[in-house]
């Protein structure tokens, strides 16, 4: 079923957490957008997208998350992925995503790694 | 009333010109026959008085006012006897005056009233009979006329079954009377596409067969301006409604097959539901819409339907379906469904369901009304498909281009598949590509107009697992390219940070394969199965 966005921001010591949840598609744009930038505002050393809860990414949410790292690589921010599934890792491998973000499997090994 | 009436004259006529006399044998003929165009109207009193007469009557001493007796007078004639059969004049015996001038004694009267009683039946026998050479003369005109309506009518038809490689095509039209209502059409496109086309004009014979001819014409005409089904059938309904007879109509499907792809797009204005048969079963073909020629300004709905190889195809007349055997019961679609189901290739069902009628209804059967079939077979052979093999249908779908789709389709498409032994991970990845693959044909195939649906196909081989995605795109799209994107380039900037999605079709599935032509675009996932 479909499960709109929602996104929330917190920091766990330099780094600033955004958890997703809901599907990552065209109709998350905004929102996610939104969360990154609060995520920047207190120019955390790491930010970490936690896709525990997101059930679904197409292409057009791999778009948007491209347009994330661009923004972090463009701040020389280190972003980073925890909580994908298999399947997904295997798509960030494909589009050659992991090459510039560390995937963790969860937030506990992300914070610590 | 018309009434021919003999008159008998001996000769002493002075104004009428003798019979058989010559100048070489002057001897004066013993009578001569002249015959009066009477005209006597059914309200002259003179037509009571000769009914109700009983034998002879002097009609040089009848007084009545009536044109009829005065015509007579005038012709000389002096008495007339009346030749009355089952109570109705059929002739009059008029003499005129005796060859002595003496007035016609009572053994004279005697004898013609005797007379007359026995010509009135001869006469009557001899008129009908004279009638009945006429009516057979206009019967056999008539059958002529009709001989040469049933040879023109079928020059209406098509002349030739377009071959189309990898499918095979079987018309069958049997009119119930010497013309017919009913017909097929075959329609080719210019882009290799051919229009389907079977219909039928209420009631049957010569009107039926006259209202036949103008529809085949306007839809022709029709079929080169407008090329989708429901738009012609909507035009064809307003040319027909001004000019077609009061109580009249016609039924049609209108069906536009691409052999490439083996869509068929099609609408039904009324006409009995075709039936496709496929792997999965039996598939009644739905589309809404009213006959043609009973409203204005009517629309009709499309539909389409891919056909798998081995797929076949029935559009037939009512014809068959409601004939009715010596019992009255009818011969019915379930009989229809069945027979369907058994049969072999396109030309044996047509020879089955025509046995099966015949055995059904009996020997001396009158075939009730006119029935024409059409069957479309797609062979299960190499077809316009990548995947060169039999394949079954396991499912096929619609789906509007509506945004979030994408999930429905690919959830759907999952369902069919479950208990296959496919595992998750490859599963997962089918799911992924059938998303993007529905959500592309949605957004650059239809533009994301809800009414266009996104056709959905899944087939299986022992070997493959082929799922087809169909939209109303072009060949344009084909040049989409699953290049892989240059993340670098996104990156810093210099491209979109969008374009993955064949990119992650291609890698989500064995094999993809883009194909189209000028009104659909289709993208083919095959996966191996046999790998697991």
């Amino acid at each position: 079923m479909v499960q709109p966005f929602e996104s929330s921001v917190r920091l766990e010591n330099d780094t600033a957490v955004v958890d997703l949840h809901g599907e990552i598609n065209a109709a998350a744009e905004t929102a996610l957008n939104a969360a990154y930038s609060t995520a920047e505002q207190g120019n955390p050393a790491a930010i970490l997208l936690n896709f525990q809860d997101v059930n679904y990414i197409n292409s057009t949410g791999i778009a948007l998350i491209v347009g994330l790292l661009a923004q972090a690589r463009k701040a020389h921010r280190r972003l980073v992925v925890c909580g994908l599934s298999e399947h997904y890792q295997e798509i960030f491998r494909i589009t050659r995503l992991s090459d510039f973000m560390q995937m963790y499997a969860d937030e506990h090994s992300a914070l610590s790694g | 009333m018309l009434a021919a009436i003999q008159k008998w004259f001996r000769n002493s006529q002075k104004t009428e010109t003798p019979l058989a006399v010559t100048e070489d044998r002057p001897a004066e003929p013993l009578a001569r026959v002249d015959t009066i165009d009477l005209h006597l109207r059914p309200d002259d009193p003179f037509l009571s008085y000769l009914l109700s007469a009983n034998g002879v009557v002097e009609i040089d001493r009848l007084k009545l006012v009536s044109p009829a007796l005065s015509e007579l007078k005038a012709a000389g004639v002096k008495i007339s006897v009346p030749l009355v059969s089952q109570g109705e004049l059929i002739g009059l015996l008029n003499l005129g005056p005796r060859r002595s001038e003496q007035d016609y004694s009572a053994d004279d009267r005697r004898l013609l009233a005797t007379l007359a009683t026995q010509a009135a039946p001869a006469l009557r026998v001899a008129q009908l009979a004279q009638l009945q050479q006429i009516e057979a003369r206009q019967r056999e005109r008539i059958d002529q006329e009709l001989r040469v309506a049933r040879v023109i009518q079928q020059t209406l038809l098509p002349k030739e079954v377009p071959t189309l490689p990898g499918w095979q095509i079987a018309p069958f039209w049997q009119p119930a009377r010497a013309v017919s209502g009913d017909f097929y059409d075959f329609i080719p496109y210019p882009d290799g596409r051919l229009a389907l086309v079977i219909a039928d004009v209420t009631d049957k014979g010569v009107p039926a067969a006259l209202l036949m001819a103008t529809t085949r014409s306007i839809i022709r005409s029709t079929a080169e301006r407008v090329k989708s089904p429901g738009e012609v059938l909507a035009l064809v309904n307003d040319l027909l409604c001004p000019d077609i007879p009061p109580k009249m109509f016609v039924t049609c499907l209108y069906a536009v097959l691409d052999p490439a792809t083996g869509l068929l797009r099609f609408a039904n204005a009324g006409q009995d539901l075709p039936y496709l048969r496929t792997a999965a079963g039996l598939v009644e073909l739905f589309a809404r819409g009213m006959p043609l020629g009973l409203m204005p300004g009517m629309e009709y709905e499309e539909k389409e339907v891919v056909f798998a190889p081995g797929d076949l195809l029935l559009l037939s007349s009512d014809g068959l379906a409601e004939a009715h055997n010596a019992q009255r019961e009818m011969f019915g679609f379930p009989r229809i469904k069945a027979l369907m189901a058994g049969a072999g290739q396109g030309e044996t069902l047509v020879e089955r369901l025509m046995q099966d009628l015949d055995s059904f209804t009996g020997p001396g059967y009158e075939q009730e009304d006119d029935i024409t079939l059409l069957v479309v077979e797609r062979e299960a052979g190499p077809g316009g498909a990548a995947v060169n093999e039999p394949l079954q249908t396991v499912a096929m779908f619609d789906l509007p281009s509506q945004p979030g789709n994408e999930r429905q389709a690919a959830e759907q498409v999952i369902e069919t598949l479950a208990g296959d032994g496919l595992s998750p991970t490859r599963r997962q990845r089918l799911e992924t590509a059938v998303a993007e693959a529905v959500m592309n044909a949605m957004e650059h195939g239809n533009h994301y107009q809800a009414e266009l649906p996104v056709h959905i196909q899944v087939l299986r081989s022992p070997e493959h697992l082929v799922v087809r995605i169909i939209d109303h795109g072009s060949e344009a799209q084909t040049n989409q390219t699953a290049e892989t994107p240059d993340l670098d380039a996104k990156l810093a900037g210099l491209q979109s940070p969008r374009g993955w999605g064949l990119f992650l079709i291609q890698n989500m599935v064995d094999e993809m394969n883009i194909s189209g032509d000028s009104e659909h675009h289709m993208i083919e996932l095959v996966l191996n199965t046999k790998e697991g």
